[in-house]
């Protein structure tokens, strides 16, 4: 038994696919957690955030800072009352959140977060990665049914065949991305023959082509890689019903959105699958054209001297937010009043500096490197849809569903064809 | 059924060539749905089809209840739809109706000045202004020119503050969320100023018949010059974040358009007929309170679609700050109060004095019969008035577009329901 | 990286999967028929779709089993719901369930199950042994070969089909947005 845990830790490849059930099961333990606690972090800072950039504070009372605020309305949420609607059928009202929350959670089973981080490697990676995500249209035309009224019907539908005209521009997105793992060359315009030029649907796969072809995917071709980067970024926005696609569930429209009839923890499981959701599609671009857990110029800035710096990264930022932590306490009041949090603030900053202190002993900052890297990347991505949010209009739906069919669906076969030929022909 | 009591006074005859001798009543003894007033008005809803299915037929027919994030206030709009298309629209209003216009006829003229600034709550100095200018008219009386150049000055801020709620609450209409922070915040300094000067920063109550009652506290001037360097970078900030935006564009442009001659006939005023291209500003056409001292020009647009209305309003605000400018350089001294006599009982006689408010033009009917309390107050909402052309603006058009449209008027329900 | 085999790694509790996934699949097929309210059918057929993909997936097809999720569960089904929602579905309560001739309808269910016996038995030369080999080159590669190689043609022309398919629903839904 003890030989069947141990012998995994020697190997080099994902759980998966070394058949280890054992590891396999505390992976997903860990990528669980990982991400509850990521959308319950996302939670925070899009409320902080969105409230800086409104020139306003945000939550600060529940916790220093409002850090508690996520837990706070957690706890409010659960001990809410569980209305159901009249005439609701009570199955499928039950049944609409799990099955876009098990959708969102499914996908994480392929995401990479290092070479051998993954819970598995699965052949068809990056096509199951899409097709479960596409599995909570579902649940949100479910929603809308089954709250038996007409407003939530209708953004429903609306918010369902919004997320499935984006699907097609993903789609061809990704494809233009997976065309490039089956490229010969070295670097943005790869003449010459380097690499194996197999290509590959696997998430690993991917960002190993990525390695070996010694460029990201974003700037390949340069710029038809960036431009179906951009498809994709776009199309993920208006995937995940985010602003300025958010129109389905806007409280100033007419059509309340798909989720009005839900109270309580059955709202909370819709925003954790939305959040959940958001992340998952942002680790699905920065694998595809941001190079997955790779440092910045790794190519470029080769060395040992270099790696050593980029090295240093993951414990620099933990001491960072520490430094924040600690100028946060330095500047909160002095009244009495303000001790709990004071003490809470400061013990929070201990807790990050002493996690940054800990990357930087050399055993840990190898093995950290690359899960840092990929999740920094994706928490790029998560500030950025919190700035959208903050920063644009919204779309009226029938804007929404001609940029998605008539302006980032040529625009992806275009790139789609470029691709093809300039990949044959270089 | 006697002359002098409350609420039966006779009205004095004041002939003009306009007075009807013989009006005939508005018949109310029929209440036939075909031929009824209110059964006409509404008959283009079909309201009296048999109960369909939402899911059979193709119209349906839903309320933008009273109670809407995006209705500025309590207004009931009915909307008659095709799927998404607007087939017509019925406003039904009254929910804020308080009367005020009979309450006028308890008050005296200076107490019922109070009374005007909850009217339109949201630029309470400009009804004020018009208020005292139209009782002013009627006692024949002029207020000072230093009185007259602090009425323009505040009356200035007053727009810019306006137009800046607009902006706030029309950009979170269309979903931009971050610019109604900014402007509140902006419109702070300028309630910030009101509150030194009069007291109060919603309600003001600044002026009275005859001038103003409060001289300029110490500063004023440094104020309001401080707050002319603070705004023009503000607003150059908002048009940043909205002028050019694409999704800003195409949710504005060619939405709600109402052609120049539709505007003339509806007879909306304010912005909404200048974006429509047509120039028409009271401050310039019959100008009042020191307007002819100063110099500034009148925006309009050229389509009359709600980007035009945004950019007029814009300039607008530019142009206010020029004002200020002009007059805060060059206040007269004097004194702030004309000779008012103590009691103030006007000559019968009617009038009609109206101001380019922030929203349209303004307008005071008052008809005096001799005694210490007017006997008709009647007020000329321009929000009451631009709310006829939502139904001509949103024919059409999507749901969405009702409440840019909506939000692009002005409306302040304070002062359409009076 | 490819999916390749290793003789050391065999397939887990390959038995137990393959009755739990075959009898999810039967179960749904059940309820699609007696569920009175189409939007249950609806749901009950999605889940024998996607325990439909847990078959391919022991029959070493990977990539079937990713395009039948995306295509067949979360598209097509959407669709069908779709109609369902859109449709007024209290007529279809008040249906019978079972109608009058039952007889007829299980004369018709025991030949078609007399059929599928005698194609098990006739056919079972063919699977000597009636265990999925994993394959050499993997699932999607073979099926990209086979597709663009031998099976051109009929690629191309479904490709027109489906195309002929949306001019004509755009074409239907044109008047109206």
């Amino acid at each position: 038994m003890l030989d069947y845990i141990t012998s995994y830790l020697s190997s080099n490849t994902t759980p998966g696919q070394a058949g280890n059930v054992f590891w396999a099961l505390v992976y997903i333990m860990i990528v669980f957690g990982g991400v509850s606690v990521a959308v319950m972090a996302m939670n925070w800072l899009e409320r902080k955030a969105l409230a800086h950039f409104q020139i306003r504070l945000g939550p600060m009372r529940v916790g220093p800072h409002g850090l508690l605020q996520p837990i706070a309305d957690a706890i409010k949420l659960m001990t809410k009352e569980d209305i159901i609607p009249a005439e609701a059928d009570k199955f499928v009202f039950w049944i609409a959140p799990l099955i876009i929350l098990c959708a969102s959670f499914a996908v994480y089973i392929v995401v990479p977060f290092g070479p051998t981080h993954a819970i598995t490697d699965l052949n068809i990676g990056i096509l199951f990665m899409l097709g479960v995500s596409s599995l909570s249209v579902l649940g949100v035309v479910m929603a809308g049914w089954a709250s038996n009224s007409h407003y939530p019907l209708i953004g429903a539908l609306r918010s369902s065949a919004q997320m499935v005209s984006y699907e097609v521009a993903m789609g061809m997105a990704v494809v233009s991305a997976v065309l490039m793992t089956s490229l010969h060359g070295i670097g943005p315009y790869g003449v010459g023959v380097g690499t194996s030029g197999t290509g590959t649907l696997s998430m690993i796969g991917i960002v190993q082509a990525q390695q070996e072809q010694h460029v990201w995917f974003l700037f390949k071709f340069f710029p038809l890689g960036f431009i179906a980067f951009g498809i994709f970024a776009i199309a993920m926005v208006a995937e995940t019903n985010r602003a300025p696609f958010d129109l389905p569930e806007a409280e100033s429209e007419l059509t309340a959105g798909f989720h009005t009839e839900y109270s309580g923890l059955r709202w909370s499981l819709f925003m954790l699958g939305e959040y959940a959701a958001m992340i998952a599609v942002s680790s699905i671009a920065v694998t595809l054209w941001l190079g997955g857990w790779f440092r910045p110029f790794p190519n470029t800035l080769t060395g040992d001297t270099w790696d050593l710096v980029f090295s240093l990264f993951p414990g620099l930022t933990f001491l960072a937010l520490a430094a924040i932590a600690f100028v946060g306490v330095r500047r909160m009041p002095k009244h009495p009043y303000f001790r709990v949090q004071t003490i809470g603030l400061a013990g929070f900053g201990a807790v990050l500096g002493l996690i940054g202190l800990i990357l930087f002993v050399p055993p840990v900052r190898d093995r950290i490197q690359d899960i840092f890297w990929f999740v920094a990347k994706v928490a790029g991505f998560m500030y950025l849809y919190i700035w959208y949010r903050a920063t644009f209009p919204r779309y009226r739906f029938d804007q929404l569903m001609k940029v998605g069919w008539k302006v980032l669906l040529p625009i992806g076969i275009g790139v789609l064809i470029l691709t093809a030929i300039l990949g044959v022909v270089l | 059924m006697g002359a002098g009591q409350p609420g039966n006074r006779e009205r004095p005859i004041i002939m003009t060539d306009r007075t009807i001798t013989d009006p005939k009543p508005i018949d109310t003894t029929t209440s036939d749905p075909k031929t009824s007033d209110s059964a006409r008005f509404l008959s283009h809803l079909e309201l009296d089809q048999p109960d369909k299915t939402f899911l059979d037929s193709n119209e349906l027919v839903i309320n933008m209840g009273p109670q809407h994030p995006a209705t500025h206030g309590v207004l009931r709009v009915i909307l008659k739809l095709d799927g998404e298309k607007v087939l017509g629209t019925e406003c039904v209003i009254g929910y804020l109706h308080r009367g005020v216009e009979k309450i006028a006829e308890n008050r005296t003229y200076t107490m019922f000045n109070p009374y005007v600034d909850r009217m339109d709550y949201v630029a309470a100095v400009s009804n004020g202004l018009g208020y005292c200018e139209a009782v002013e008219k009627l006692l024949n009386i002029e207020a000072p020119p230093r009185a007259k150049y602090i009425r323009v000055i505040l009356t200035e801020l007053n727009r810019m503050a306006s137009h800046q709620l607009w902006l706030g609450t029309h950009a979170l209409d269309i979903g931009a969320m971050t610019p109604l922070f900014y402007t509140f915040r902006d419109r702070e300094e300028i309630l910030k100023i009101f509150e030194k000067y009069c007291g109060a920063r919603l309600t003001t109550h600044a002026f009275r018949i005859g001038g103003c009652q409060y001289e300029t506290y110490e500063g004023f001037e440094r104020d309001v010059t401080k707050f002319l360097d603070f705004a023009p970078p503000k607003i150059d900030e908002y048009e940043e974040l909205l002028t050019t935006n694409r999704i800003w564009l195409e949710r504005t442009k060619n939405v709600g358009v109402i052609s120049r001659a539709d505007a003339i006939a509806l007879g909306v005023t304010g912005p909404v007929l200048r974006a429509s291209g047509v120039k028409w500003d009271l401050r310039k056409a019959q100008p009042y309170a020191a307007y002819s001292d100063f110099d500034f020009e009148i925006p309009i647009g050229a389509n009359g679609d709600t980007y035009d209305r945004y950019t007029v309003r814009m300039e607008e605000m530019r142009q206010s700050l020029r004002i200020i400018r002009q007059a805060v350089e060059r206040i007269p001294e004097g004194p702030i109060m004309a000779k008012v006599p103590k009691v103030m009982k006007p000559p019968v006689g009617e009038v009609y004095h109206s101001i380019e408010a922030p929203k349209g033009e303004l307008g005071y009917f008052i008809v005096s019969d001799g005694s210490t309390q007017p006997y008709r107050v009647r007020v000329r909402p321009p929000s009451f008035v631009n709310l006829q052309a939502l139904d001509v603006m949103v024919r059409g058009a999507l749901v969405a577009d009702v409440i840019a449209v909506i939000g692009t008027l002005d409306i302040v329900l304070g002062e359409v329901d009076r | 990286m490819q999916q390749v085999v290793q003789p050391g790694m065999q397939p887990v509790a390959t038995t137990f999967f393959f009755y739990f996934l075959s009898g999810l699949t039967l179960l749904s097929g059940v309820f699609v028929i007696i569920r009175k309210n189409p939007v249950h059918s609806a749901l009950a057929l999605i889940f024998g779709l996607l325990a439909q993909a847990g078959l391919y997936l022991m029959l070493y097809a990977p990539f079937v089993a990713g395009v039948q999720i995306i295509l067949y569960a979360g598209g097509i089904m959407v669709l069908f719901l779709f109609v369902i929602m859109l449709v007024n579905i209290e007529r279809s309560q008040r249906e019978e369930q079972f109608n009058k001739q039952w007889v007829v309808g299980l004369l018709a269910a025991v030949a078609l199950g007399a059929l599928f016996v005698v194609v098990y038995v006739k056919g079972k030369a063919l699977f000597p042994y009636r265990i999925a080999q994993p394959i050499e080159s993997s699932n999607t590669q073979q099926i990209g070969v086979m597709l663009y190689g031998q099976y051109m043609f009929a690629f191309e022309i479904a490709s027109l089909l489906l195309l002929v398919a949306i001019i004509g629903a755009v074409v239907m839904a044109k008047k109206r947005i």
